[in-house]
């Protein structure tokens, strides 16, 4: 009691609110954090490259032009094992035909972002706690904190940050955090046309993304790296990376 | 690739360039004020100030650098201690206070004394840098002594846990293969000292030529040993990494490779690795093994000219690892071309005037302590 006290009294908050606060629930809503652990999945075998989702993304978080939280990848491999990896703006635009110059033997696109690690090295060397990892496993930047050094941007393995021109601060897909608080899917899971990005709740019994992450054989990005990403991939190829 | 969005700032390197000048000149002046080498007295009391000058603007590059430099005290209000980076707050401030004392304890005989000899106002600094304290008695001095012994000797480890964290920073981010290596801040520390020896032989024999004195021989031929033996340390550790790497051939020699061949190969091979290693090796090596046959004037062409090409050398290394750290796709799949603005925030011409600022400090710290004449020997 006395603490919810000082919380109304210090945050200037209502009683109803500082309750919310105290149990653990987001303010204004009955979203409870601690009740959710989140998953992101990628199934190669269905992206088509056609960068709905990177457009989506891009205008529902407002991210400005040539910088990306979402991005996609097209891999193109000869028979002798040569890659050739672009991505021209991020595949917003989706992508034109090649001619890589030697005998394709495959090629297949390959979405990407945050990978929300649990044991991430972002969080790990921010010098003033400004990125952090939420009860639910997203790892999230606070920009009132953030003092924008940019050793965050160094330190993520997959290149999934960056420092926000207009505002200085690091910034990163959240996996619309303000989204799926309300029980909504992130804004390019929404968008893909064939289902290739997954998102679900862990913690969720019936959630269809719960049977693919424990029965499903899955790949991660760079797995010596130990971060333990929870964006998983199906259809994996050995050449990604 | 997309990773090719990511920023690249010349003033990045800035910082790990006047922080190990910081660290080597402190070192040469410890020589003097801990170690007692009498040799070293013309030059202690100016490597003292060198290195308080480059300290005062150490955390400039990165001010400049920061999105939002208003909240850079966050860094030590509300440090977030997992973070490498949060222990610069610390670092910094720690030697800071022990230099500043040095300095002062160092200087404190020339303060009182122009405190009571200068007329009126100009008395005024010397007045308020003497904080009350005239007592020049033969016993204080002593003390005072014995004090500056302690604070030179709290002083190396410091100036090394301060450079040798530099290299830390880089050194323990692991999606970087090119600084991922526990040699790093080893490799920062020997560089840095490199670059305050040259440093410091450069501006000594610069000062002197412009003061009209005598350049001290036994001093520069000294500093010339010393410095020759810290750039075959620095220069076999350098060596070592690129080695190693190249004959274990890792996943991330398929990335370092061209990099080093392509990207960075004016800077690296023929600035860091033959313009800056290999030539003053040469010159050293002629300095200190044929000492006894060289004129002093020989001497100090040599030791100048090779202590030149080892600030630039230094220069390059920092350039190289900054730089071409931040040149490598984070898939390790491609790199990318790095062309510097002139004008933008962390231009050349920004890069310049933060390195400029320290030299204009020197002069004034050197103006207000003169840190050469007789009095060097009251310390």
């Amino acid at each position: 009691m006395a603490g919810a006290a000082i919380t109304v009294a210090l945050l200037r908050i209502t009683p109803a609110q500082a309750a919310e606060h105290a149990i653990g629930m987001l303010p204004g809503t009955n979203y409870d954090p601690e009740e959710h652990l989140y998953a992101y999945v990628i199934d190669i075998t269905k992206c088509i490259g056609c960068g709905m989702c990177v457009q989506a993304c891009s205008r529902e978080n407002k991210v400005p032009d040539h910088f990306f939280r979402t991005w996609v990848e097209r891999y193109t491999v000869s028979e002798q094992g040569e890659v050739i990896v672009d991505s021209p703006n991020g595949g917003k635009d989706g992508f034109k035909p090649i001619t890589p110059g030697f005998k394709v033997a495959k090629s297949y696109f390959v979405p990407k972002l945050c990978n929300h690690c649990a044991n991430t090295p972002c969080t790990q060397v921010c010098p003033v706690g400004a990125s952090y990892n939420t009860p639910e496993g997203v790892v999230l930047v606070d920009p009132k904190r953030c003092i924008g050094c940019g050793y965050c941007v160094q330190a993520c393995p997959f290149g999934s940050r960056f420092i926000n021109p207009v505002t200085k601060t690091a910034e990163k897909c959240t996996w619309c955090y303000h989204r799926v608080t309300k029980g909504m899917k992130p804004a390019c899971v929404e968008a893909c046309p064939v289902g290739a990005r997954m998102f679900g709740d862990l913690k969720n019994e019936r959630d269809p993304i719960r049977k693919i992450v424990t029965e499903a054989h899955l790949a991660i990005l760079q797995p010596e790296k130990l971060t333990k990403p929870r964006c998983y991939y199906l259809g994996f190829d050995k050449e990604i990376r | 690739m997309i990773e090719a969005f990511r920023y690249t700032f010349p003033t990045d390197m800035m910082y790990p360039y006047i922080t190990g000048l910081v660290a080597g000149a402190f070192i040469v002046s410890s020589l003097y004020h801990v170690f007692h080498k009498e040799e070293y007295a013309p030059i202690g009391r100016f490597a003292l100030l060198t290195s308080l000058a480059f300290l005062l603007c150490a955390t400039m590059p990165l001010l400049n650098h920061l999105g939002h430099p208003e909240r850079a005290m966050n860094i030590m209000i509300t440090p977030h201690f997992t973070s490498a980076m949060a222990g610069f707050g610390v670092l910094y401030s720690f030697y800071l206070v022990v230099l500043v004392l040095e300095v002062w304890l160092v200087f404190r005989p020339d303060i009182v004394r122009l405190a009571q000899t200068l007329p009126g106002w100009k008395s005024l600094p010397y007045r308020l840098l003497a904080l009350g304290v005239d007592d020049l008695r033969p016993e204080t001095l002593a003390l005072d002594r014995k004090v500056i012994t302690i604070l030179a000797t709290i002083g190396i480890p410091a100036a090394c846990l301060l450079h040798g964290y530099v290299g830390f920073l880089f050194g323990a981010i692991k999606a970087n293969p090119w600084w991922s290596t526990p040699l790093m801040p080893i490799i920062f520390l020997f560089s840095a000292v490199v670059s305050g020896i040259a440093l410091l032989i450069v501006l000594y024999q610069f000062v002197a030529k412009v003061r009209g004195d005598e350049i001290s021989q036994p001093c520069l031929r000294g500093l010339a040993r010393w410095l020759w033996y810290f750039q075959i340390q620095t220069i076999t550790l350098e060596l070592l990494e690129i080695i190693t790497l190249a004959y274990e051939r890792n996943e991330e020699w398929e990335i370092i490779a061209p990099l080093i061949t392509h990207q960075l190969a004016f800077s690296f091979i023929s600035v860091q690795m033959i313009l800056g290693s290999l030539i003053p090796f040469i010159l050293l090596m002629l300095a200190v093994l044929l000492d006894r046959y060289l004129h002093a004037k020989v001497r100090n062409t040599l030791t100048f000219t090779a202590s030149l090409l080892l600030l630039i050398q230094v220069f390059s290394m920092r350039w190289n690892v900054v730089i071409g750290g931040q040149m490598m796709s984070k898939s390790l799949r491609g790199l990318r071309d790095f062309h510097p603005e002139f004008l933008a925030k962390e231009g050349v011409l920004a890069a310049i005037l933060l390195f400029a600022i320290p030299f204009v400090l020197l002069y004034g710290l050197a103006k207000l302590l003169p840190p050469f004449g007789r009095a060097h020997q009251t310390s």
